[in-house]
């Protein structure tokens, strides 16, 4: 009896915090597709409000999302060579590099953005250009990248598959073609997702580093939060959701089989 | 090619990367800090100047009271959904780790519908009591975004330690007499600490430095880093922004050091 009283509590409690995480998304949700929100969803069901944002906005929805595979490229090239090095080098000197790699993690995106400012503002067509915004992303989400495939290599034992394909006589290059990168791949593309999603997302640099004619999503939602009415700044975050949950889904689904093979040993 | 040729071929695009356009620029913060009309002063005017100093308690107030209010929430429900099997058990633990990817402008946005002038909670009390409440634009309104934002990690992280504990341990101190409060007290909650230490550290740097769900909510709150906005955007006193950026990049950096030094793991703040 009392168990059952401990469990009803805690269940409520649990549902109270889903309730405050979700309701807030639903609604928003629901907003945007409704004629009149302060009405309520009686006033009727429209989609004039996504088409609103549609004219309005398809250019930031487009930017963001090139900008997006920009970082994502540039993550690939830049970071899995460094995971495999920083890997095998091993040592004092690889530990700073990826402790330096990762301080953008820690660092507010609001100053990493005012350092751009500061030091290549002067230069105007990178400063106009959405190349700008696309070396802050990169900055922020190349740890993802190395510290996701890096986290496979001392998962697999790659020093010695590495070192047998050494001793048959492949050249480092063709090693790290045909050996290191296949079997990095779940890191790989672990990193990928987490590039992509937090790229899409980000503001806090992005706000600082974008131009009127640069604008990326999360910008125009900021804008359109503080001067477009309810209904339309619902109807663009609708379309936000609509880009970024399968992202989250293939996440989730690519953690859950991936752990699951970890956690075997843990769980009776 | 030798290895060791290689492994600097492979190096050689991270460094030109991070180089030019992280550890450079922060180089020229720091510089740009401490070479404004204050000169190096600039620094000491964080904790000397009244209102830069009321606005770094106010953060720091802020934050600290995130970081208890989510580590407490997260605990009961993840100890709750880690420890009981139930239908729709799933569903549940989708719904509190949907928000993780949302960026801090939305987490805003979530805010204001649900505390805004147009928001649930001020429907609901209007209905209940005639009174309508609005506080979304207010610092309690911040607290709970930055609640909303940082909820779902801690309770991913705090899951995620619960699994790991030894069962056995809880058997042996229920054999030895323990009710189940002193299991808790004496045995499950200290072997959660080193997840409370990453995850309070996550969740404090972040709230320290969001700068989205600030900038939605915050027509007037002081924080730190609407305060950055506001020198260098309005009062064009780049030094100052420059040197507060500093600041706040300090604390942040030093909250997640320190975690991880207690820890033993890699701890990482989120936008």
């Amino acid at each position: 009896m009392q168990n059952r009283l401990i469990f009803a509590t805690q269940l409520i409690f649990t549902l109270i915090v889903a309730a405050f995480l979700i309701v807030p998304a639903l609604l928003s949700m629901l907003a945007g597709v409704t004629v009149n929100y302060f009405q309520g969803i009686r006033s009727g069901v429209t989609l004039q409000w996504v088409m609103q944002v549609w004219s309005l906005y398809a250019d930031t929805i487009a930017r963001s999302f090139v900008i997006a595979l920009f970082a994502l490229a540039v993550t690939l090239i830049v970071g899995v060579p460094a995971a495999y090095a920083l890997h095998l080098r091993g040592g004092k000197l690889a530990r700073i590099v990826e402790e330096v790699i990762t301080l953008p993690l820690a660092i507010p995106g609001l100053a990493i953005a005012l350092g751009l400012l500061l030091t290549y503002g002067g230069f105007g067509d990178f400063r106009r250009s959405f190349l700008f915004i696309l070396v802050g992303h990169v900055v922020f989400t190349l740890p993802f990248m190395v510290r996701s495939v890096m986290a496979v290599f001392s998962a697999i034992d790659v020093k010695t598959l590495d070192e047998s394909a050494a001793s048959l006589g492949a050249s480092p290059w063709r090693r790290f073609r045909n050996v290191i990168v296949p079997n990095a791949k779940p890191g790989i593309l672990a990193g990928a997702l987490m590039v992509v999603t937090l790229s899409l997302g980000e503001f806090n640099l992005t706000w600082m580093l974008a131009t009127p004619m640069t604008k990326t999503l999360p910008v125009g939602l900021a804008d359109s939060y503080a001067s477009m009415r309810l209904e339309v700044a619902s109807a663009y975050t609708l379309v936000f959701f609509i880009m970024i949950i399968p992202l989250l889904v293939a996440m989730q689904l690519f953690a859950d089989s991936g752990q699951g093979t970890q956690r075997q040993g843990t769980r009776q | 090619m030798r290895l060791k040729t290689f492994i600097a071929l492979c190096l050689l695009p991270l460094a030109a990367v991070v180089g030019a356009f992280f550890v450079l620029p922060m180089l020229r913060l720091i510089v740009v800090g401490g070479t404004g009309n204050l000169g190096l002063s600039a620094y000491a005017a964080i904790l000397l100047e009244p209102r830069f100093r009321a606005t770094l308690i106010n953060t720091l107030v802020l934050a600290l009271a995130t970081t208890v209010a989510s580590l407490a929430i997260s605990t009961v429900a993840g100890l709750f959904l880690q420890r009981n099997r139930f239908p729709g058990r799933a569903l549940l633990v989708a719904m509190l780790t949907f928000p993780l990817a949302f960026p801090g402008v939305v987490v805003g946005f979530m805010i204001i519908l649900l505390a805004g002038r147009q928001g649930l909670i001020g429907h609901i009390t209007t209905l209940m009591t005639g009174d309508k409440w609005v506080f979304a634009y207010s610092i309690q309104g911040l607290f709970l975004g930055y609640l909303y934002f940082s909820i779902p990690r801690v309770i991913l992280t705090v899951m995620a330690a619960v699994e790991k504990l030894d069962p056995h341990l809880e058997e042996a101190a229920r054999a030895l007499g323990a009710s189940p409060w002193g299991v808790h007290r004496d045995v499950i909650l200290p072997a959660l600490k080193p997840a409370f230490v990453a995850s309070g550290a996550i969740a404090f740097a972040t709230a320290m430095g969001a700068f989205g769900t600030a900038f939605t909510l915050a027509t007037n709150i002081d924080v730190l880093p609407m305060l950055i906005y506001t020198e260098f955007t309005l009062s064009a006193n780049i030094a100052m922004a420059a040197a507060l950026s500093v600041g706040l990049g300090l604390v942040a950096w030093a909250a997640l050091a320190l975690a991880r030094s207690f820890s033993g793991g890699t701890v990482a703040a989120a936008g």
